[in-house]
């Protein structure tokens, strides 16, 4: 989930203890006039989909808060301008306090946008205008878009969005972010704005007291600084030494910098006068916070009593009724499990068929290629080398990963669109909890069911620097889309038998729903230990948004989760195949003795393997498979066959014969597949972790966890398994 | 409306009016953000199906909270 191009490749960093994962956004105008339009808005009010709207762009959406975690920007051009859409994370406020809010405010405030869109939720409106109202304090170049008018209808809400306009004093625009032919009125609205000359930013009524030390001290601080860009937002000098006066102690360095303040003895002593007068009337920097914040919901409370009539009971509402089923006491968790079954059952199901296709393709392929090297003349060794080794490590690669993947992420896709994960991490809150966790870890391991260097990132939509550290280090223990087939396959041939059909292949999903909840238990018991060990500390609060229900845009599902997951994750596993496949060709044709290098080091394995129920060559095969996990039976066969490339065989069966004929016992399946639940993580996801944590520590112990967990466990089991 | 003395009084179906957050720093931010200032009305919508956290109705938004933050959201008397 969120695993485009841009929230992978953005070279985010940021540290785990620290705040602010992509501080250094950088503008790339594709033409120096250019003007930048910085998107706005509440987490979940269809920011992305306008984004994508206007530019053309497949910015990953979902309807969950949250799903923009690091800067994105377009491009799109109106008969007046051309212009730079940045989007940038939600945020409630702008007095920042996770590091998304801490982006967004900087990106407003010192971004150098032109105008800034805030985009609006018409179902609830009245909250949505406490940062139409933030925003427009800073400046009055802004747009506000009122999105989900059909949301807002469906609940019998209306708007007199005029009259809005008219009260904020900014153009108004009404969209229906699905439907881009409301999108008209929002472009040239930007033109409007982006044309216009600086406005008057927003004066809200503070006491008196305040006013006036807020005036004092706004006089003393120097007008904008030479700043790029003529004409770009910059923070009124009012909302500057307001915010002065605040707690922030973050955005105070920030202002201060920003106006070549930082070294100005002379300032310092005026701003400490002008907080001690403040002090001095009664209002404390925490006291200020509450003060600034009760005046602007005061006047979002009065703006929307203007504003919106009619609105449906709640209890009347489609949506209350659905989570009234979804979260109950009874079918709650039933339904998750079921819900996960099914997911899981239909992926196993329908892979099958695509994937022999697919195989039976790629290998005809591999053959034109022999006879096309053949025909070019290039010595033997290098076609067996390019094709034995890379393309049909490929070939594998591609025909395992693809029908799962394909079609996984359009099932997941379309629950993430529906609105359905939210409601997870409600249901699933108090057992996180428990461990000292929050619930928007389980959304996290969802992602993890996918990718987990996805579910690594998508770590950065919990506030709590612990606790997103917490869900980093055990994202791991979900299998990913990687270990997927493997274990089926382990499954249906040890346990289920190979009879194959509808009930077996319950059966397997059956199965599989065990291991993976065997993995999700010890997500928990190491969340746990680590809670009490070196990450020591008490669960934070936790404030989860539950959105409305969409119905799912099916057809952009299917393009989506197609272009920007399945194709992205092949993409990435194809590069690292590749040359794996020329490392694994080499290892199995450079003799060494009387054997091949590989056979070799399987030996060398084997009496370390033996002790945790596996084999020296399980244990290569993992050790090989570290840039991709799917690539762990096909080195396994390659090594059993003692052949020079890996090998596919026809059916299960023929694997099953294959393992059995050397040496494996049902205990050796179980201790497999317990060692492929539970081992490192593959090195996209270890590399993800150090760019995400900052630091090799953290990332040698994600390494660590799951590791010891596995050799622990299949340890104590096979040594069990063998008394029977 | 019934008198309550903490949001996590309400039981499902029942509402009541915000008068005071006994909690600081983030905790504190991120609750009046949301719209849990002073005079705002809370209901009370249902709880998840481990009893804890519990869905709210606040300023037109759902939102979900724990029993632990909601024990500090003090209700006016009514």
């Amino acid at each position: 989930m969120g695993l485009t191009k841009g929230s992978v490749g953005g070279g985010a960093r940021s540290s785990a203890g620290q705040k602010a994962p992509n501080n250094a956004l950088v503008l790339k105008k594709r033409r120096p006039e250019d003007k930048v339009v910085a998107l706005a808005g509440n987490p979940n009010v269809g920011k992305s989909t306008i984004f994508n709207a206007l530019t053309g762009m497949r910015q990953h959406t979902g309807n969950w808060p949250g799903k923009t975690v690091a800067n994105a920007q377009g491009y799109y051009s109106s008969q007046a301008h051309s212009y730079v859409l940045v989007d940038i994370p939600g945020a409630y406020s702008l007095l920042a306090h996770s590091a998304e809010e801490e982006v967004a405010r900087d990106f407003l405030c010192f971004g150098q946008a032109d105008v800034v869109v805030v985009v609006c939720n018409a179902a609830c409106l009245e909250r949505n205008l406490n940062l139409v109202l933030q925003t427009l304090e800073i400046t009055g170049r802004v747009v506000v878009c009122v999105n989900l008018l059909d949301e807002a209808a469906s609940r019998g809400l209306k708007l007199d969005l005029p009259r809005l306009s008219q009260l904020l004093g900014v153009p108004v625009v009404g969209t229906i972010a699905s439907k881009p032919q409301t999108l008209e009125a929002l472009k040239q609205a930007v033109d409007e704005v982006a044309a216009a000359d600086e406005r008057l930013p927003l004066q809200l009524p503070y006491p008196e007291e305040l006013q006036a030390i807020v005036a004092q001290l706004a006089a003393e601080l120097p007008e904008q600084p030479g700043r790029e860009g003529k004409g770009a937002i910059w923070p009124s000098r009012r909302w500057l030494a307001l915010q002065l006066l605040t707690d922030d102690a973050a955005l105070h360095e920030r202002i201060l910098n920003q106006l070549g303040l930082t070294d100005e003895a002379q300032f310092a002593e005026r701003l400490a006068a002008a907080r001690q007068a403040a002090a001095n009337a009664g209002l404390l920097p925490d006291q200020l916070a509450d003060l600034l914040v009760g005046v602007l919901m005061h006047r979002a409370e009065t703006l929307a009593a203007q504003v919106v009539s009619g609105g449906r009971n709640i209890y009347s509402c489609l949506d209350y009724k659905i989570d009234r089923v979804l979260t109950s006491r009874l079918g709650g968790y039933a339904l998750m499990l079921l819900l996960l079954a099914v997911v899981f059952w239909l992926t196993l199901y329908g892979a099958n068929y695509p994937s022999a296709l697919l195989s039976n393709g790629l290998f005809w392929v591999q053959e034109q290629l022999e006879v096309l090297l053949a025909w070019l003349g290039a010595p033997l060794w290098l076609q067996d080398m390019l094709t034995q080794g890379v393309w049909r490590t490929v070939s594998w690669v591609v025909a395992v990963m693809l029908p799962p993947m394909a079609i996984f992420f359009p099932l997941f896709t379309l629950l993430e669109d529906v609105g359905y994960l939210p409601r997870v991490a409600y249901n699933l809150d108090r057992p996180f909890r428990a461990c000292r966790s929050c619930g928007k870890q389980a959304l996290t391991m969802m992602m993890g069911f996918g990718c987990n260097a996805a579910g690594v990132i998508g770590c950065r939509i919990i506030d709590s620097p612990r606790e997103r550290l917490l869900a980093i280090l055990t994202n791991n223990f979900v299998p990913c889309n990687g270990r997927f087939p493997t274990l089926i396959a382990l499954i249906s041939m040890f346990f289920v038998g190979a009879a194959g059909g509808l009930g077996a292949s319950w059966l397997a999903a059956l199965l599989l729903v065990a291991v993976v909840l065997l993995g999700v238990g010890l997500t928990f018991g190491v969340t746990n230990l680590l809670s009490r060990t070196v990450l020591q500390g008490q669960a934070s609060s936790f404030a989860l948004e539950l959105p409305s229900y969409r119905r799912p845009r099916i057809l952009s599902v299917l393009v989506h989760s197609v272009f920007d997951r399945t194709l992205f994750v092949l993409g990435r596993a194809v590069m690292v195949a590749a040359p794996t496949g020329l490392l694994i060709w080499l290892l199995a044709n450079l003799s060494c003795g009387d054997g091949s290098l590989l056979s070799w080091l399987a030996a060398a394995l084997q009496p370390v393997a033996e002790v945790f129920g596996l084999d020296g060559v399980i244990l290569l095969a993992f050790i090989l498979g570290l840039p991709a996990n799917e690539i762990i039976v096909p080195v396994m066969v390659m090594c059993y066959l003692q052949t020079g490339a890996l090998t596919e065989l026809a059916s299960l069966p023929a694997l099953r014969e294959l393992f059995i004929a050397n040496g494996w016992t049902w205990q050796t399946a179980v201790c497999v597949l317990l060692f492929m639940l539970l081992h490192w993580p593959c090195s996209t996801t270890l590399l993800t972790i150090k760019q995400e944590t900052g630091s090799w520590r953290w990332t040698a112990l994600a390494f660590a966890l799951p590791t010891i967990c596995g050799l622990g466990l299949c340890f104590v089991v096979s040594h069990l398994l063998a008394l029977f | 409306m019934g008198w309550h003395s903490c949001l996590c009084d309400l039981q499902p179906g029942e509402s009541g009016l915000v008068k005071e957050l006994r909690l600081a720093g983030s905790q504190r931010r991120r609750l009046l953000d949301i719209g849990l200032v002073n005079n705002t009305l809370v209901e009370c919508l249902g709880r998840s199906p481990a009893g804890d956290p519990s869905a709210y109705l606040i300023r037109g938004a759902v939102i979900a909270l724990r029993a632990q933050d909601c024990r500090q959201i003090i209700l006016a008397d009514n």
